[in-house]
């Protein structure tokens, strides 16, 4: 397809020029809506409100309530991203290996597609009507078997609800990217590492893994970004009780709290360097994988 | 070999009842308004509000909007992109993932400080400015599937051929994309489009910190300040989330069977 402009008769070529009205609106758009706003927060980051160069918004996000925030945040983002990574892995290596009938893998498949995108309101909501404290799950528990959820120090609106709520579209994220990469597991390696007199856990600490592994940590990260840019499940589900680097840059923007847009610039940039470092290790990854499976 | 399925349906069985359960919750949650029995009290009350009815519309006319604006932009690129420029290819593909890598609240920060009224293009200062801002916004977020869909449903086709038969026959650009390129990648077009619709129906941090009141405020506002109400709204969106995802399903599987047939 590549060599089409070739092929093309020659009284059309030059209209190349024209041919870059075709892509202009994207880049016009691409430049108003995405680069220059980034742009813009990433700039005010290292400026005063005098318009001078400064370090001293950055320094700003060493404050102990801002660390605090980020370091909650981060915490949150590893242990949902872990978490789902393990779950989804498991739930992906069944669906893939674990001789289940076909119309199960499907739905499940399915249904992965629909969770990783039931984020946001809807999904705080869904959370607190079961694990609220008249939630569906909190009342089972103390009906049948006499467990009170409350009682033993659960809140629905903490750092342990939150990773709950939040793996509900982890793990299906997990399933949806990894599925692949196990279907891209040859039967061959398997039958080749068994002749060779290798058990199932020798074949899959030996060559499962180390095929794996980019797909893994790659997923990993990932999954950390999709973690830490989920504003609107943490907004609804606690409020603004838990304090995690989104929402304090939300209120900051709001102006609910201090009023220095030049710290929520700070955030903001704190928020993107996390994300593109993790969604770069991803993309890596992702290229050395792609070189095993096929 | 018993053992590997037994291990494979305990995953599964433990992974459907965390799946299951908020799901059961929150419809069980939803039917209890009234006390001493299940009704669709909670329900009726929610369809019933203007309040939801305008938001609701509200967003839908949003999510439309953001489908024609991202059809719009998406289609000619990718069409131009795979037959002109293909060097543009790498850079273009990256632009679309940014929305991926830069938080969407970082991105609403940024319009917030290009477009306020006091700068040379003040876009919330007005209603009509502050709409044309937000479904912009929608379009970014949602570019990175919109983007890759109609560039997977691109590469089935001989766009080359496809391009020089129409121009053989005298038809112009725009003639080209809407009556050529468009109809042979309108399944693919549809799936980046009904996932769009699931992305923008319910967003929330966009629509809250322009100050707009379509369904995703509305929802958060609802969860502050009734019991019973935000589970059946959570129903509700959930469905749309499940219509949307089941139509792309759909969709695919039709394209297949008439690609089988051509």
């Amino acid at each position: 397809m590549t060599t089409s402009a070739a092929i093309l008769p020659s009284a059309v070529r030059p209209r190349q020029a024209l041919n870059w009205f075709g892509v202009a609106p994207f880049f016009l758009f691409a430049l108003l809506f995405l680069i220059l706003p980034t742009l813009n927060i990433v700039l005010g980051a290292f400026r005063n409100a005098e318009g001078q160069a400064t370090l001293e918004n950055l320094g700003k996000l060493f404050s102990p309530s801002i660390r605090a925030a980020f370091w909650i945040s981060i915490e949150l983002s590893l242990l949902t991203a872990a978490l789902g990574c393990v779950f989804g892995f498991f739930i992906a290596a069944a669906i893939t290996l674990g001789e289940l009938p076909r119309w199960l893998r499907n739905a499940i498949l399915t249904f992965s597609g629909v969770a990783s995108n039931f984020a946001g309101v809807p999904l705080a909501f869904a959370f607190i009507a079961t694990l609220g404290r008249l939630g569906f799950v909190t009342m089972l528990l103390r009906h049948w078997f006499g467990i009170n959820l409350y009682g033993l120090g659960f809140n629905i609106v903490s750092f342990l609800g939150l990773a709950l709520t939040y793996l509900y579209f982890q793990v299906p994220l997990m399933v949806l990217i990894i599925t692949p990469a196990l279907e891209g597991l040859r039967r061959e390696w398997r039958e080749a590492a068994e002749s060779l007199g290798a058990t199932g856990f020798q074949y899959w600490r030996l060559v499962a893994l180390p095929i794996l592994w980019p797909s893994l940590l790659g997923t990993l990260a990932l999954l950390f970004a999709n973690a830490f840019g989920a504003v609107a499940t943490a907004i609804a589900l606690t409020g603004s009780s838990l304090s995690i680097a989104p929402i304090v840059l939300f209120a900051q923007i709001r102006g609910d709290v201090l009023n220095d847009p030049h710290l929520g610039y700070a955030i903001a940039f704190a928020m993107i360097v996390l994300t593109a470092v993790a969604n770069g290790i991803y993309i890596l990854l992702r290229l050395r994988a792609e070189r095993w499976v096929k | 070999m018993m053992g590997k399925r037994l291990w494979s349906w305990l995953a599964v069985v433990l992974g459907g009842i965390y799946f299951l359960l908020p799901l059961v919750g929150m419809f069980d949650f939803s039917l209890r308004m009234q006390r001493g029995g299940y009704s669709f009290e909670a329900y009726r009350i929610v369809l019933a509000d203007t309040q939801f009815q305008q938001t609701f519309g509200y967003s839908v006319m949003l999510a439309l909007l953001t489908i024609v604006l991202g059809i719009l932009i998406v289609v000619p690129t990718a069409y131009f992109v795979r037959l002109r420029f293909p060097g543009l290819r790498p850079i273009v593909e990256f632009i679309t993932l940014l929305p991926l890598v830069i938080p969407p609240i970082v991105i609403v920060f940024g319009y917030i400080r290009i477009y306020n009224t006091s700068s040379i293009l003040p876009l919330t200062g007005s209603w009509w400015g502050t709409n044309i801002l937000l479904v912009f916004g929608y379009a970014t977020l949602s570019l990175p599937y919109m983007y890759r869909s109609v560039d997977t449903g691109l590469r089935t086709i001989d766009i080359a051929s496809l391009t020089e038969a129409a121009q053989s026959l005298g038809s112009g650009w725009a003639r080209i994309l809407a009556v050529v390129i468009l109809p042979n990648v309108f399944v693919s077009v549809l799936s980046g489009a009904f996932l769009t619709f699931a992305i923008v129906i319910g967003e929330y941090v966009f629509a809250a910190l322009l100050n707009v009141n379509s369904f995703g405020p509305y929802m958060v506002w609802m969860g502050g300040n009734r019991a019973y109400e935000p589970s059946a709204l959570a129903v509700v969106a959930f469905a749309i989330t499940w219509v949307c995802m089941g139509l792309i399903q759909l969709f695919t599987r039709f394209s297949k069977f008439s690609t089988v047939r051509r």
